[in-house]
């Protein structure tokens, strides 16, 4: 079996060690089904100990080994190297986020977005269990059953320029699911919800360049949630001005 | 599966049901997680279990986390073999802390093999590739479990279909690839619409992971590790027997299982026996005092320390802890694996002695305090290798084939001398097994035809 041979630069930088991040390179021999992540795991077991990265599931669902390949944001674990012969590969660390070590970022503000919008079911009056399930047909199911698919793996932060400037953006995932809840015909949380969606800067200045879309590597399109939670938040201004509201 | 009896969201059940729960948790404000922290060990006083020691990998502290009951749900401990459908973090760390602090662990024999893996990753194509009616073929374009299930074919259970695949590959029947051997999971005729609607993930992965379209051509599979039936012996309270520790799902072994899991049975072990855990270690929790950072437990924390930091970290030269983990899984897959016999148990067993001492002259290179992974890497290779060296001892003792659980050499079910569960206890030495026995109450077990 002919192996070729990848060149691979990827980003150090140990926080005890290192004033700043540097790139080193490293050659690595790989078959035709090997990815990104599996070069970052062949250094590893047998290059060098200390390369850092988070992954896990190695398909595509834990959401955990985003990095920037050649300047785009990417999971390792979905990028072949063979799309990258006879050039070197850059792996660097996700932009817009702190770097901890190497390629590990720090995403403790996503997390803490993410508490904010609330993404779990919101009823007014909650049903014991025993009363059954809250029932939805296919149709329901289907107007936000996309925005359900997130991994959270940051690679729409990375990419998002509003983000890069500004870190109080509400951001493409996390209103993404959101708008998963918002959408949701089981959920009556809007009147909590829609004030954290709106609230959060960015939104507006959101000029829907669309990348966030573009590097979801499950299909996933925020920017049409950014898009729809806007019109919905114009018409529910509206409603506010117009109409007077009851029991709040 | 031959019985419906799983409501579905797709084929992409677990994902939805673990970020619905993730983000259901987030509702409650006095729920605190410790993102990114890696227990080493359980500390017991007087017989009692009163928290744990956990290295918060961010910094690379070790720090004591003091409670009054602990539940372990670290899952299985696939990463023991070489072919498995489980994610990387799957080190079996909570079978072998429980093991450790003096739980047996309970038939851990029973291993339970996945027909469908791709054969360069591992990654797993569900079920219902074949429940919509996805073919398997060997090398001449047969279907070849006509020989094997000929009443269920492609439904057939897992061990099974495991088991025919090998010999397929073994008798000469299985294709080649750069990826080792392998037999064909063919959906071609099931069309674009049925592939698309109820199969979106299953051609996600043969696209991204293998470059195929499943719609066009046939996707490579063969079997691989995915679940342990085996694990930390419970009641069926998830309680382990050391007052203060619980365990629920995978980690555990209420023995619901048996020796053969059905599909989506996980769930009940995870969301049935994770609640009975949880009451339990409430209840518990509410009639005892908290625990104080005294002896022996502060004997505890300096002892676990100087494992790490004195021990583990400070070896200059030696060889890498990778090429340990590598030789443990290519030998559990080669002598523990699908077909077992008293020889390649044994072989099994003196491979994974010859690694425990060889993982004690090994080094960890990154001596780093912040994000150590490869610490992180060592310290679960040592979990992995006492939790791995359970499966042969365990497996040498059954002389009999059971459920996953299959001898060349004894083929057929004993139940006069092996209907009980096999129990394994941490020694100094090898692994100790004696047997508890097994509570028949309404299903009588009988034998098994397709």
């Amino acid at each position: 079996m002919s192996q070729d041979i990848a060149t691979i630069r990827v980003t150090r930088y140990r926080p005890e060690k290192d004033a700043k991040p540097f790139f080193q390179e490293y050659k690595v021999p790989y078959r035709h089904d090997m990815v990104v992540l599996d070069a970052l795991n062949y250094i590893k077991a047998e290059i060098d100990g200390s390369l850092t990265y988070r992954w896990s599931c190695r398909m595509g669902v834990c959401g955990s080994c985003g990095a920037n390949i050649d300047g785009e944001p990417k999971l390792t674990c979905a990028s072949f190297l063979h799309d990258f012969k006879g050039r070197t590969i850059t792996v660097e660390p996700m932009p817009n986020f702190p770097v901890i070590k190497d390629l590990v970022v720090d995403m403790e503000d996503f997390m803490e977005k993410l508490v904010k919008i609330k993404p779990w079911i919101i009823r007014e009056k909650e049903t014991p269990p025993e009363q059954g399930e809250y029932k939805q047909s296919a149709q329901e199911l289907e107007r936000y059953s996309q925005f359900s698919s997130c991994i959270n793996c940051m690679l729409c932060y990375a990419a998002c320029p509003i983000y890069g400037l500004n870190e109080k953006f509400l951001g493409p995932a996390a209103t993404a699911l959101a708008y998963r809840y918002i959408e949701d015909s089981r959920d009556q949380g809007k009147d909590v919800r829609f004030p954290v969606v709106h609230e959060m800067e960015g939104v507006w200045e959101c000029t829907l360049v669309g990348e966030c879309s573009v590097v979801c590597p499950k299909g996933v399109d925020p920017m049409l949630a950014i898009q729809k939670t806007k019109i919905l938040g114009a018409t529910n201004a509206i409603k506010s001005l117009l109409m007077p509201r009851g029991g709040h | 599966m031959s019985v419906k009896r799983t409501l579905f969201a797709t084929d992409k059940i677990g994902f939805h049901l673990l970020h619905t729960l993730f983000q259901t948790s987030l509702k409650y404000e006095n729920i605190r997680r410790y993102d990114e922290w890696f227990v080493t060990s359980l500390l017991v006083d007087d017989g009692r279990v009163e928290g744990v020691t956990a290295i918060e990998v961010r910094t690379g502290e070790l720090v004591t986390i003091l409670g009054k009951a602990v539940i372990i749900a670290t899952g299985g401990c696939g990463r023991i073999f070489q072919f498995t459908t489980n994610g990387w973090i799957k080190t079996g760390d909570g079978m072998a802390l429980a093991y450790r602090a003096g739980v047996p662990l309970k038939d851990m024999e029973m291993v339970q093999y996945h027909p469908t893996l791709l054969p360069n990753t591992g990654i797993l194509i569900t079920e219902a590739a074949r429940g919509e009616g996805g073919h398997l073929l060997n090398k001449d374009g047969e279907r070849f479990l006509k020989r094997y299930v000929p009443n269920k074919m492609e439904l057939g259970p897992r061990d099974i279909l495991s088991r025919a695949e090998m010999s397929e590959i073994n008798a000469g029947r299985g294709f080649e690839g750069p990826y080792g051997s392998y037999v064909n999971l063919d959906l071609t005729h099931l069309g674009k619409i049925t592939i698309e609607d109820k199969l979106p993930f299953v051609k996600e992965l043969a696209e991204k992971y293998l470059g195929i379209d499943p719609e066009h051509e046939p996707i490579p599979v063969r079997p691989g590790q995915h679940y342990m039936m085996g694990g930390v012996h419970t009641d069926m309270h998830g309680f382990t027997g050391i007052p203060g520790l619980y365990a629920a799902g995978e980690v555990a072994c209420v023995s619901m299982n048996g020796a053969n899991r059905l599909g989506s049975n996980s769930l009940t072990e995870c969301l049935v026996f994770g609640a009975a855990a949880g009451r339990a270690a409430a209840g518990y929790a509410v009639k005892m005092e908290s625990p104080s950072f005294g002896n022996p437990v502060q004997g505890e924390v300096m002892m676990e320390e100087k494992r790490i930091f004195d021990q583990i970290l400070k070896h200059e030269q030696g060889e890498r802890i990778s090429s340990i983990r590598t030789e443990m899984q290519n030998g559990m897959e080669k002598h523990v694996g699908i077909y077992r016999d008293e020889n390649s148990l044994k072989e099994g067993c003196r491979i994974i002695g010859d690694l425990k001492t060889r993982l004690s002259n090994a080094i960890v290179e990154d001596k780093d305090h912040v994000y150590n992974t490869e610490l992180v890497a060592a310290l679960e290779l040592d979990f992995m290798l006492d939790v791995a060296e359970t499966i042969p001892y365990s497996a040498l003792k059954r002389r009999e084939s059971r459920g996953a659980h299959y001898r060349t050499d004894y083929t057929k079910r004993d139940d006069a001398n092996f209907l009980t569960h096999s129990m394994a206890h941490k020694t100094p030495g090898p692994p100790r097994i004696d047997y508890s026995p097994v509570t028949i109450t309404r299903w009588k077990p009988e034998e098994r035809v397709y």
